[in-house]
């Protein structure tokens, strides 16, 4: 059976065993609505969720966009110049400790209720896996291949061999950033629409929230979960084509390969 | 080259230059790997430096290289100028960078130095490696034996007098690696190359000079200087005479 279709014969049990559930208990549907209920609300409001919809996955891929831009160029800073190293290092950590969701509101306030806020609170949740995911890749580069390059050069180039070698070598590295990126990016975007927002699959489910209509709340749900995973996998396909010579080996292989 | 259909290997400045190292000193964590070390070698000629694992073959070739910023004492050309830019180096590995078609990896030289390519020495040298068809398969594509043969002709396309090889083929099979010994052996006629290895049978069939590096901190040995040029028939009586002392040379250096 391929992954597809165990994923959905998952999903199904899933939906199955929720659907009873709410049969034999019967939980009133403000507390738990069934799959069924949710499908049919889904149904009714597909162009009020899509709309918003629309607006959270813009707010995700410029996040991305954005956040992935400036990690890559911190990444290029801190292995370039040294003075970058002492200065951007330091903020780059900051960037990491300080939990994103407290800055929320500040981002609210200072880049108000539309998407810059958004998109600035999920560039900033991604900005640090991509930036040291990158950095590594550039720190581990082959030795023999720099010491090629260096006879070649004279060590005379240290830009080129960084363009030719060192960036590319790192691309795995940096792929393995942004599926990070791409997994938390919709995380950033909703908080941001949680803290104050008139848009946004994030605004929908707090303000389905707030007036009991739970079915329609999970309706979002499952949109923005839909959205979530086209996110990460269409990141995931992406890089895969990037990065052709890029061989995956996991233990499980050669056991089902040689059997 | 005005003809590009013409052997690419033989060029006016890649031969007679000869390198001399006098006084090679290197340590690593204060612990010594040469003090007083010397050698010459003659310009065009193959210079094999024979010794035991871990004696500091490779570091030797590495200083030659350039690449060991701590090693001390004179590295010369014959011409009394540093070698630098001036020698090509080829690892026992064949580090091709694995995103990049085989004929670009012979032609990484001139795009890290930002010149153009030249794409027809390029296919000339790939053919005479005897991979004229396999210009765009990347690297995991290929076979260990026609990786080593993509980093022959990457290190002839680079064109230098001298060409320092740290035991080059050491990863392929018997058969294969003789054959590549041959391959490189005719191709880089002419150059001053330096080559280390473990193997006295491949010093005894190809050197034209063969020293032994033994001892801590490493010294060389005078040297063997056998007749002609190799590739030498293995039934050669020279060949086994050659092999003979090189092994007793490098039981003593061990004992």
């Amino acid at each position: 059976m391929n992954a597809l279709a165990r994923g959905a014969v998952t999903i199904a049990g899933v939906l199955a065993a929720w659907q009873i559930f709410v049969w034999v208990s019967g939980v009133a549907p403000f507390m738990l609505p069934g799959p069924w209920a949710v499908t049919t609300t889904w149904f009714d409001h597909i162009g009020y969720l899509t709309e918003h919809a629309a607006i959270t996955g813009a707010e995700i891929l410029l996040g991305l966009g954005l956040g992935t831009g400036v990690g890559v160029i911190s990444a290029l800073a801190i292995i370039s110049f040294a003075p970058a190293r002492r200065w951007l290092m330091p903020a780059l950590v900051v960037s990491q400790a300080v939990p994103v969701f407290a800055l929320a509101p500040l981002l609210v306030l200072w880049l108000g209720y539309g998407m810059a806020s958004k998109v600035t609170m999920a560039a900033l949740i991604i900005y640090f896996p991509v930036a040291t995911a990158f950095l590594d890749g550039l720190r581990r580069t082959e030795p023999g291949w720099l010491d090629l390059a260096e006879t070649m050069t004279g060590g005379k180039r240290p830009f080129a061999v960084l363009w030719h070698i060192r960036m590319p070598a790192a691309l795995p590295g940096l792929a393995s950033g942004l599926r990070v990126g791409a997994a938390v990016a919709p995380i950033g975007a909703v908080v941001g629409e949680w803290v104050g927002s008139g848009a946004g699959l994030g605004y929908v489910m707090l303000h389905a929230n707030g007036r009991m209509q739970t079915d329609l709340m999970f309706a979002a749900l499952a949109t923005l979960a839909v959205l979530a995973l086209g996110t990460y996998f269409s990141v995931d396909w992406g890089l895969r084509r990037l990065i052709p010579w890029q061989i995956e080996t996991a233990p499980s292989d050669r056991q089902t390969s040689g059997g | 080259m005005l003809d590009p259909t013409a052997s690419p290997r033989v060029s006016p400045r890649a031969s007679g230059l000869g390198v001399r190292v006098s006084r090679g000193q290197l340590a690593f964590g204060g612990t010594p790997v040469f003090a007083e070390l010397g050698l010459d070698c003659a310009p065009g000629s193959f210079t094999y430096i024979l010794g035991s694992s871990g004696v500091g073959k490779s570091s030797l070739l590495r200083m030659i290289a350039g690449l060991v910023p701590n090693s001390k004492g004179a590295i010369v050309a014959s011409d009394g100028k540093p070698l630098s830019g001036r020698i090509a180096y080829m690892d026992q590995r064949d580090l091709l960078l694995p995103w990049l078609g085989a004929l670009d990896n012979v032609m990484v030289g001139a795009r890290l130095r930002g010149q153009s390519q030249d794409r027809e020495r390029a296919a000339a040298l790939m053919a005479q490696v005897g991979l004229s068809g396999q210009h765009h398969k990347l690297p995991n594509q290929l076979s260990g034996g026609m990786r080593q043969r993509v980093a022959l002709a990457r290190t002839l396309m680079e064109d230098r007098p001298v060409v320092l090889m740290d035991e080059p083929f050491s990863a392929v099979d018997a058969l294969t690696r003789m054959k590549l010994q041959e391959l490189s052996a005719r191709l880089l006629a002419g150059r001053t190359v330096i080559l280390v290895t473990h193997d006295p049978m491949e010093a005894a069939r190809l050197g034209q000079c063969i020293h032994v590096l033994s001892g801590s901190p490493a010294t060389l040995d005078d040297g063997l200087y056998p007749a002609g040029s190799g590739p030498r028939d293995l039934a050669d009586p020279v060949v086994t005479d050659l092999h003979r002392t090189l092994l007793g040379k490098l039981e003593v250096a061990i004992s």
